[in-house]
């Protein structure tokens, strides 16, 4: 991405060389990025990142008549779209699953949208897209259907498994990228979006404001990246995610996980531990050095009792003893074995 | 000593951490998110969790975020409301000191591996006793004494606590601050309730309360001849010994002597009517260990109230010199021995 920041620093939406040479990039990388999600270039709108993505496609077409309708589980862009849209929520079960049968109830003509995330942020829970997807065009055939792929980009074949799905969020720092970057998929019928931010005609109108070129560049770099390296990375992530749940549940008496192995992808562990609160053990962990998180952050910065596992009927004060560890595709074994050491002797430290 | 500083955004405790410091202590701060909800407006709102932050990096110290609001509702919000349906006149700061600030953040300080807390307050903590154990005394500066809302501390807690700016004036924290060139040097002194919004008069209290028990509107019975004097919008905003809004009768201005919201009545009369000699106090507390009934202490009803000699009695206190007005019912009432807090009460 460096070139675009120094010596190439053209604005693609200017007519002399220099811009057009900035053109050739964008252009370039649409295409790159479009292949890697299975969309036609002109499918792709680039955005600041995940949630503007997610609230273009909420808010882009719940601009019209018709209700929206999204998972209890979403992800805040998502969910706080939908409410400023008067959407409604459909439940999910124990493990964080929506809840189909709700759902089937919920649809009928006058829905516009529904939203339903590919992986779940918190628990790594996986949604059933594909039964969601032929629900819809079963019981409300003009409804859009959207899928908040963030957190899925880095481990699952995206663009087979949203194929049939017509609007498609996607961020890259959640796969390598940089920060502050993203894209939305807006093929077929809702590639008519009303965009939400105005003034010039970028983005086939979709979407105003100067391209972040180096981000975007550095984005397709990193999707191919990815693709390239998913299976294996997918394959090593499990055997960590693996021995790192196992060996906490051995070492750790009262643990239990969120959703268990089989339900989400590897990389999201979401821990309740018994007789600890989050907010302490994180405290602990990063003393030991073990960088978690729990919940999500308000504006404060303080954590609140997460709103995924309030849906999923866990009580506040449970909710409050979950902790969540990340892998990503640099965590190492050392890490693993770090961790291990560190977690048995902060529930310790925290339970005498 | 590793010490976990209280930092609530403001000033006093921004100075704190700075004088930790210097003192060579290993020190790391925390926020109690206490109100605000989604939105965060009023006291620990996102401004000052930002300010707070901002000290915490300008140190070069740790700073966390804890989230107690479910138990600053549950201890704080909620009973105050409460209070307030059964006519009485609570104290939330002094519920929230000692409920939160000095028992889930002190225990939460003390789980995590520190030795102790320290807060901003204007008071001081000394070991000068000959046995070692901590005393705690008003601050330096007068008119910013804070010692009155810890005066339900114990020993036990005193021991765990450090309040390093109570030896300096205000002016002398905000020179440091200054000195220090903190982020929150000029900010504002803090508001009274910091979960009712700022504003004049007693809308903010009203619709603050309106929101959670039910407001009735009641009479205003003279005690002395029965007769209905009056109506007021809400019985539970009246606070016994308050003179505003109640009008005046031919003998002068009416005071609230009573408060019923059960009857919808607030009994009124003069400002004669409100003396009384003695207060009674329940859920007394000790600094260290109880005092003999008879002892001779001062007793102080509000935060820069008057102290007044008292003796002690087998239920609460008894003026030494001359009647005083009645306590509001809900008030804490403070026990000194000269600037040495002794022990509190609230009044029944």
């Amino acid at each position: 991405m460096l070139p675009f920041l120094v010596d190439r620093y053209g604005n693609p939406s200017g007519g002399h060389t220099v811009a057009r040479a900035a053109r050739r990039a964008l252009d370039d990388a649409r295409e790159r990025l479009a292949r890697l999600l299975g969309a036609r270039p002109g499918d792709v709108v680039f955005t600041s990142g995940g949630t503007e993505a997610d609230n273009l496609a909420v808010s882009g077409v719940a601009s019209g008549a018709g209700t929206v309708l999204c998972s209890a589980v979403e992800h805040p862009a998502v969910l706080e779209a939908s409410l400023a849209a008067g959407g409604r929520t459909v439940g999910v079960d124990h493990r964080g699953v929506v809840d189909l049968g709700a759902l089937a109830e919920m649809l009928d003509e006058k829905v516009r949208l529904v939203s339903v995330m590919l992986v779940n942020n918190e628990t790594g829970v996986r949604q059933p897209l594909e039964a969601v997807i032929a629900l819809v065009r079963e019981r409300a055939p003009g409804a859009l259907v959207h899928t908040d792929a963030v957190q899925a980009f880095g481990w699952l074949d995206v663009a087979s498994l949203t194929a049939d799905a017509d609007l498609v969020s996607v961020s890259a720092h959640k796969f390598g990228g940089p920060k502050g970057v993203g894209a939305l998929v807006a093929r077929d019928r809702a590639s008519l979006l009303r965009p939400i931010l105005r003034g010039g005609p970028q983005e086939r109108e979709r979407r105003a404001g100067t391209q972040n070129l180096a981000g975007i560049v550095a984005m397709a770099a990193a999707a191919e990246a990815t693709v390239r390296d998913r299976e294996k990375a997918r394959l090593r992530v499990r055997e960590l995610s693996t021995r790192l749940v196992g060996g906490i549940l051995e070492a750790v008496a009262g643990v239990h996980e969120a959703v268990s192995q089989n339900d989400r992808i590897d990389a999201i562990c979401n821990l309740g531990v018994e007789g600890v609160e989050a907010e302490e053990l994180l405290v602990v962990l990063d003393e030991l050095g073990v960088c978690a998180s729990a919940g999500s952050a308000c504006a404060s910065g303080a954590v609140q009792p997460s709103h995924v596992l309030l849906a999923m009927g866990r009580t506040i004060e449970e909710a409050k003893r979950h902790v969540r560890l990340s892998l990503g595709h640099a965590t190492t074994a050392a890490d693993i074995d770090a961790v291990l050491l560190a977690f048995p002797k902060a529930v310790e430290r925290l339970r005498s | 000593m590793r010490v976990l500083v209280g930092l609530s955004g403001g000033v006093d405790s921004s100075v704190a951490a700075a004088l930790l410091l210097e003192e060579g202590h290993e020190v790391a701060a925390a926020t109690m998110k206490l109100w605000g909800g989604a939105g965060d407006s009023g006291c620990c709102s996102v401004g000052d969790v930002d300010d707070a932050r901002r000290v915490a990096t300008q140190l070069g110290i740790d700073h966390h975020v804890f989230n107690f609001s479910e138990e600053f509702e549950q201890r704080v919000v909620s009973p105050y409301a409460e209070a307030h349906a059964l006519g009485r006149t609570p104290n939330p700061c002094i519920e929230c000191n000692r409920h939160l600030k000095f028992r889930r953040f002190l225990d939460r300080a003390l789980r995590l591996g520190f030795e102790a807390v320290a807060t901003g307050h204007h008071a001081r903590i000394t070991n000068d006793r000959p046995d070692g154990l901590p005393r705690l005394l008003r601050g330096h500066d007068a008119a910013k004494d804070q010692s009155y809302v810890l005066s339900m501390l114990t020993i036990e807690e005193l021991a765990r606590v450090l309040l390093p700016v109570g030896e300096l004036t205000k002016r002398e924290v905000r020179a440091r601050a200054a000195a220090l060139g903190l982020a929150t040097a000029t900010k504002p002194d803090s508001q009274e309730v910091c979960f009712v919004a700022a504003g004049p008069g007693q809308g903010p209290r009203r619709r603050f309360l309106g929101e959670r028990i039910e407001l009735h509107p009641g009479r205003l019975v003279d005690r002395a001849t029965g007769a209905v004097v009056g109506t007021v919008a809400a019985v539970e905003l009246v606070t016994v010994g308050q003179r505003r809004g109640l009008g005046a009768s031919a003998l002068g201005r009416r005071y609230a002597l009573e408060v019923d919201p059960a009857s919808a009545t607030v009994t009124v009369g003069s400002e004669d009517d409100l003396l009384t000699d003695h207060v009674e106090l329940t859920g007394r507390t000790w600094v260290g260990g109880p005092l003999p009934v008879g002892a001779v202490v001062l007793a102080q009803a509000s935060a820069h109230g008057r102290p007044r000699l008292v003796r002690l009695t087998d239920t609460g206190v008894r003026y030494l010199e001359g009647p005083d007005r009645r306590v509001a019912p809900g008030q804490t009432v403070a026990l000194y021995k000269g600037d040495e807090v002794v022990g509190s009460g609230v009044a029944a």
